[in-house]
């Protein structure tokens, strides 16, 4: 079944199962590797797209359903709150094995575009879905106020 | 605003008055590095180095990189030597090579022990030294002066008015001879060793752009996937393959000794296979008892001898018997559950295997075994591994056994010539075992009037870790020391002492899982003598200093240093704990409150003492990091088999991991040592368990025994 969608603002056609997940179609078929696995059952956040604008956990996602959707990976992650998170994790180098960061920073971005200013508890809700088996929660709560903070000006 | 200077501020509660200066950033060199030697006009002083003409100075990294920051600290070592500029060091993974790049701690390649700065701080000095000296005697050529009147300042060597870059005068230098023993700087001459430089692989994990494992993707390459046995022990009895041959996109299904392997164009079909597949197992070799049945039988064999496999009498001090009858004894079981690692990137691996040679791309941490096991599996002898950024591993990925090159060895061997990716999904991670070994430990003691520890009787039960694989060998018909490792050679100084190790036996594997031993020792030894101290009316500080006595000062060092840090003056609870494990010391008093009977930590301080601290921020961010698994360990997680064998939990809905709202507020402290540098992947992860078990026996009167204190409903 071909499926058509945009990533990253290019349009992409996909002949696949219609029951895979958005996760293996961008990662098998369409090589962007930014997204990960780490769960295939939403548990986890490692997976972190947008689909239309909000947050997604692709693993979950049919590819079925993203028919005429836009989708942002990673690769594709852009503006000024996007800049700002990754600026402030890199300052504070929040990342050890980086692999959930991906997800980390989508969910990130994210927040700070409905929450110009969240407080540790907005924070601790928002990014809740996403795991860090490296723990690095703590400078993750750091890097998204420090960021919030730039943007302010 | 100064991020550099908030980040002090919040990490370690000090506020530093000066500015940092935003530093240039080093980066980790994209690619495979089996591609280097390759690259054009590189001059390689020796098997570290590689210098090339645009001036960039990469570091080859014979440790895996799976967060703990080898690649930024084995990098600093060289730049400090060759008084380089930071913004011109790129680091690379090593190849496997266990001549060139063994763990001068294990004998062969593997990272492991939280040894890689302590075996590294020489060697890799010693490589930038060599190469430094090098540069020298090419630059006084050019600049016609002895080579005494060049200095290096940022990577440029100068004598008067004449300069010249590392690139420049690369190909002169690559003539001259590698001096013998080259002198590295004393201490006072550092620059970049003892400080924060930023790291050199922090960019690639914000944008999406590291690569490991699970993002190779070669031409033609399959996805395979394994169905494994569902029991420990259990082999394949029959397998029907026609459903999973008829789901699209899948090509083969094959018997493995490790199960049954499913291949197909991409994951989703090979996933799809998988689960139509219909296998009967064989489970009469399985383990079939219940975790429960087993803690009960551990639970015999920690308090006597003659219900274990073998029966160690590990250490014997005095005569614990006699000082135990008619005093006042104070006896505690303490129950540690099965562990799994859950790395955030699940066991992966690429290969392409030709006719006589292999194509490797995992992320080995033992990778002088794992190349030998690929070679044995598949018959060949040329097997070219590259080691890639792993998602985490907490001792995962060592494995004696190589069960997952093996694995990977078969997939291969049973495809045939092309290449192939192996995915272990995170139910085959979370049921796939090598756990941290289920332990019961059961410990008597005397006081007398005083409240003076008079004796000391510990039992431990539990499976080894060495005994049984290749590593055996290493404890030379001892027993094994991962079982009990942090109670032995007890801090807390008794003329009585015995230390008992029950040797039991399971099909479950077991594995070291970060800190090894320490993960349950640091545990049993620090609620007991917490226990003791308050039956005895002293202070848990001040009377495990007086307990320490003279002979242990850096342990009262680091304790000292956290009971200055932490401010106690909350309604909460308050609880602290001091653990040595892999040569570090680490202090920690947690502040928990009692959210609806369950402990809620809300904040942490940590002073640790590793020797000379190479990159704070680092050990820092190691402490934290620790502090958040251990603590997520402790308060969720368990392995349990149900009656039958049966494992009950599959992914991370039933093993649940620490979240963002779980993590206290973490500020840690580095003593200031000049001792040798020692390690900070695990030592962060023991002392959080027990401060936080006694900050809640303390508040609440109830000790936490039993493990973990939030069971799974
Ligand atoms: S992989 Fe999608 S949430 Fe974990
Ligand atoms: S950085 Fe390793 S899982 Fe988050």
């Amino acid at each position: 079944m071909t499926i058509s969608f945009t990533v990253n603002g290019q349009d992409r056609s996909v002949d696949v199962d219609p029951d895979t997940p958005l996760l293996w179609v961008l990662r098998d078929e369409l090589r962007l590797t930014g997204t990960k696995f780490g769960c295939g059952i939403a548990q986890c956040g490692a997976c972190t797209v947008y689909l239309n604008g909000m947050t997604r956990r692709s693993c979950v996602t049919p590819i079925s359903m993203v028919e005429g959707s836009d989708v942002t990976t990673i690769e594709g992650l852009s503006g000024p709150e996007a800049e700002a998170v990754q600026a402030a994790w890199t300052a504070i180098d929040v990342p050890q094995c980086g692999y959930c960061q991906s997800g980390q920073v989508m969910s990130a971005t994210a927040l700070l575009q409905q929450n110009g200013a969240p407080t540790d508890e907005d924070i601790d809700n928002a990014m809740a879905g996403n795991i860090c088996r490296c723990a690095t929660y703590v400078r993750i709560r750091q890097a998204i106020h420090d960021a919030a903070k730039t943007l302010e000006g | 605003m100064n991020i550099h200077t908030s980040r002090r501020g919040f990490l370690t509660g000090l506020i530093v008055a000066v500015a940092l200066p935003q530093l240039a950033r080093a980066e980790a060199r994209p690619g495979y590095f089996n591609e280097l030697p390759a690259l054009d006009g590189d001059w390689a002083p020796n098997a570290f180095i590689r210098v090339a003409p645009d001036n960039t100075v990469t570091v080859l990294i014979k440790h895996i990189e799976f967060g703990q920051g080898p690649y930024t600290g084995l990098t600093t070592l060289v730049a400090e030597e060759l008084d380089a500029d930071w913004g011109q060091m790129r680091a690379a993974a090593a190849p496997a090579d266990a001549e060139k790049y063994a763990n001068m701690a294990f004998g062969m390649q593997g990272t492991g022990g939280s040894s890689s700065m302590a075996n590294s701080f020489m060697q890799m000095r010693k490589a930038g030294a060599a190469a430094r000296a090098m540069l020298v005697a090419a630059a006084a050529e050019k600049f016609g002066v002895p080579a005494d009147q060049i200095t290096i300042e940022k990577g440029v060597l100068k004598a008067g008015d004449q300069s010249a870059s590392f690139g420049e005068l690369a190909e002169a230098a690559a003539s001259q001879t590698a001096p013998d023993d080259p002198q590295v700087k004393s201490p006072d001459q550092f620059r970049l060793i003892g400080t924060d430089l930023p790291k050199v692989d922090t960019k690639a994990k914000t944008d999406g752009q590291a690569e490991f494992s699970l993002d190779v993707y070669l031409d033609g390459m399959l996805t395979a996937v394994v169905a494994h046995p569902p029991k420990f022990g259990a082999t394949v009895a029959s397998v029907d393959d026609s459903a999973a041959l008829q789901v699209a996109g899948v090509q083969k299904v094959a018997q493995i000794p490790q199960g049954v392997a499913v291949y197909a164009d991409n994951t989703f079909a090979a996933l799809k296979g998988r689960a139509a597949l219909e296998i009967d197992w064989d489970d009469s070799s399985a383990e079939t008892r219940s975790t429960d049945q087993m803690i009960d039988q551990w639970t015999a064999a920690a308090r006597a001898t003659g219900h274990a496999a073998r029966d160690w009498e590990v250490e014997a001090t005095g005569d614990v018997d006699q000082a135990l009858s008619g005093a006042e004894m104070v006896e505690a079981t303490y129950v540690f559950p099965y562990l799994a690692h859950t790395p955030m990137e699940p066991l992966d691996g690429v290969i392409r295997l030709g006719d006589r040679e292999a194509d490797v791309w995992m992320g080995s941490q033992m990778q002088t075994g794992d190349v030998g096991t690929l070679a044995s599996t598949l018959g060949i002898q040329n097997v070219r591994l590259n080691t890639m950024l792993a998602g985490g591993s907490f001792g995962r990925r060592a494995q004696p056994d190589a069960h997952f090159a093996a694995e990977l060895g078969e997939v291969a061997k049973a495809h045939g010539p092309g290449a192939v990716k192996l995915l272990w999904t995170r139910e085959d991670d979370i049921q796939g075992g090598y756990y941290r070994p289920l332990t019961v430990h059961n410990i008597r003691a005397a006081l007398d009037a005083d409240g003076n520890i008079t004796a000391w009787d510990h039992g431990i039960a539990a499976q080894p870790i060495f005994i049984g694989t290749p590593f055996e060998g290493m404890l030379q018909g001892g027993p094994d020391f991962s079982a009990f490792e942090g109670a032995s050679e007890l801090r807390y100084t008794t003329a009585n002492h015995r230390l008992r190790w029950a040797q039991m036996e399971s099909p479950v594997t077991t594995l070291w899982w970060r800190s090894v031993g320490h993960s349950h020792t640091g545990f049993a030894v620090e609620c007991f003598v917490d226990e003791l101290l308050e039956k005895a009316g002293r202070d848990p500080i001040e009377g495990r200093l007086a307990l320490l006595g003279d002979d242990h000062p850096r342990e009262k060092g680091v304790l000292q240093r956290v009971a200055q840090m932490a401010d106690m003056s909350g309604d909460f609870g308050y609880g602290v704990a001091v653990v040595k494990s892999f040569d570090s010391y680490v202090a920690q008093i947690a502040e928990v409150e009692d959210r609806g009977g369950i402990p809620h930590v809300r904040r942490v301080w940590c002073a640790v003492d590793c020797g000379l601290a190479v990159n704070p921020n680092i050990v820092r961010a190691q402490m934290e990091g620790g502090i958040g698994y251990g603590l997520s360990a402790v308060l969720f997680s368990e392995i349990t088999l149900d009656q039958g064998g049966t494992i009950r939990q599959q992914n991370w809905d039933s093993y649940p991991i620490m979240r963002i709202p779980q993590m206290p507020a973490v500020e840690v402290e580095i003593v200031q040592s000049a001792e040798p540098p020692t390690g900070v992947g695990e030592p962060g992860t023991p002392p959080i368990g027990p401060a936080v078990a006694n900050a809640w026996r303390r508040m609440t009167g109830k000790a936490l025994r039993r493990l973990p204190i939030v069971p799974v409903a």
